[in-house]
């Protein structure tokens, strides 16, 4: 059990080193994209640092435990992910389900601790948070569903196994609608930059993280690193096919990771009803035209 | 051979360990410098070509950011008048420490153009203290990332330490700002 435990908690911290290396490697990605040079690829690791080592104001405790709440849960979260079909810390506790719980206690840390601050724009980031969650997990969940159905087992591990074994193709050729339906709520869950609309710089100065700065908002990047870990995870374990051994998950992670925030970065971004619309309109018309063909045609590639 | 005699061993104040944690703190703010840009004065629009391909800041780890508390640099550019100059120092008062002021051309020097008008200030560091001045009317896009790189230097030097000044010097900086801006009466719904 400790064991488990010191292995889970050695994932999340892996899962931390190595968004946050992908996410250096992007800016100078996105960087040359723009012909410019970009920053060094440890840039991101610097900065967290950096926030780390600066003095912060309070804002009361609910702002400060908010932000701790958040980043345990995020940890916590991450401890059950599986690296490949065979490497996880908490064998059988690898259900999607529990990520869709466990993610949930994040996301409302971070929504009370951004509430406690009193800043209007706070207010207005949490809302779009939440509106632009509520437009992602209809499309989604449908075509996660349908891939429980499938593989008849809601266990990641299980899922993987059933796209390796001999006969299978990975998900995202089997069920190409719902893999397009799955990458672009894979783009709203990360906040990439049609579905930006919550963090919004220039618009409500950077939403739910206009009050914070110095310590609080070092813990802040930590989650959002370890967020982006896990939702990536999900998309590469239930789409790709998981991984066999720990190479080839960091490879189809990079590729997924960089070719959403290539697409990111062509792009402008929605207005929160639009954001709503977008996605109850052609994502969830998608899902539900795969999940009919998948499991009542049985028409599966 | 190794000699056997007692020697005391070596111990670290803790000033010293103080010293120590203070410059590994002070290498990752030099290399992470956030901006927070207070774009009032014409200085403003040498920044777009400093900051995009041209030029390109973020290869110095430096970047725009969207409010006081995120941001280390507070960039003063151009012209101060007296209505602006009291939401400045809100927004300094704001920003999370150790923060720096960066003042863009020769108006937050001596006045500038805008010398003999009634309602511009003519020297900003009687009000807030300024780490790093680049002069020009208006400043080249390679002089404004030389002031930065200035600044790097006064923060690994440790005379980048404006903030400790006002601390320091608290009274008198406030005692010139409420000579020029007097006394503030609020009256709006917000402060009741």
């Amino acid at each position: 059990m400790i064991l488990s435990i010191f292995i889970g908690i050695s994932i999340a911290l892996f899962g931390f080193v190595l968004q946050t290396s992908i996410g250096g490697i992007n800016r100078k990605i996105i960087g040359r994209l723009q012909k410019r040079h970009g920053p060094r690829w440890y840039q991101e690791f610097i900065d967290i640092f950096k926030l780390l080592s600066k003095r912060s104001v309070s804002h009361g405790w609910i702002f400060d435990f908010g932000v701790i709440m958040a980043l345990g849960g995020i940890i916590a979260t991450a401890m059950f992910m599986p690296l490949t079909s065979t490497f996880l810390a908490f064998e059988n506790y690898d259900n999607f389900f529990i990520f869709v719980y466990l993610l949930a206690v994040g996301m409302l840390g971070m929504a009370m601790s951004a509430s406690g601050s009193g800043n209007p724009w706070a207010s207005i980031g949490v809302m779009r948070a939440l509106t632009t969650m509520l437009a992602y997990e209809v499309p989604f969940l449908i075509v996660v569903l349908t891939i429980v159905n499938l593989s008849g087992n809601s266990s990641l591990t299980e899922i993987m196994l059933y796209q390796q074994a001999a006969g299978n193709n990975i998900f995202l050729i089997a069920l190409p609608l719902g893999g397009i339906v799955g990458f672009i709520a894979l783009m709203g869950m990360l906040g990439k930059k049609p579905f930006e609309t919550y963090i919004a710089p220039a618009e409500i100065a950077s939403g739910p993280m206009v009050e914070y700065g110095g310590k609080q908002l070092g813990m802040l990047f930590i989650l959002h690193e370890i967020t982006i870990f896990i939702e990536v995870s999900l998309f590469v374990h239930l789409f790709l096919g998981g991984a066999t051994n720990i190479f080839e998950f960091l490879f189809k992670y990079f590729i997924v990771y960089t070719v959403a925030n290539l697409i990111s970065n062509v792009n402008g971004r929605f207005k929160i009803d639009q954001v709503v619309k977008f996605f109850y309109k052609w994502p969830l018309l998608m899902a539900v035209t795969q999940a009919i063909i998948a499991i009542y045609f049985g028409w599966v590639i | 051979m190794i000699s056997t005699k007692y020697t005391e061993k070596k111990k670290f104040n803790k000033q010293e360990i103080d010293r120590k944690w203070w410059e590994v703190g002070d290498y990752f703010r030099r290399n992470s410098l956030w901006l927070l840009m207070y774009c009032t004065g014409c200085c403003a629009i040498e920044l777009p070509p400093s900051m995009t391909s041209a030029y390109d800041m973020e290869r110095l780890g430096m970047g725009p950011m969207a409010t006081p508390r995120q941001a280390d640099i507070l960039l003063v550019s151009g012209y101060l008048s007296l209505k602006t100059l009291r939401r400045l120092i809100y927004t300094y008062e704001q920003m999370s420490e150790p923060r720096y002021v960066v003042a863009l051309g020769s108006c937050p020097i001596n006045g500038g153009i805008y010398h003999d008008s009634h309602p511009v200030i003519n020297q900003l560091d009687q009000y807030i203290p300024v780490d790093t001045y680049v002069a020009g009317c208006m400043p080249n896009p390679e002089s404004v990332l030389n002031g930065f790189v200035d600044l790097m230097e006064g923060i690994k030097n440790k005379t980048a330490n404006g903030w400790k000044k006002y601390h320091k010097n608290y009274d008198w900086y406030k005692k010139n700002q409420f000579d020029v801006l007097g006394e503030v009466v609020i009256d709006d719904e917000f402060h009741q």
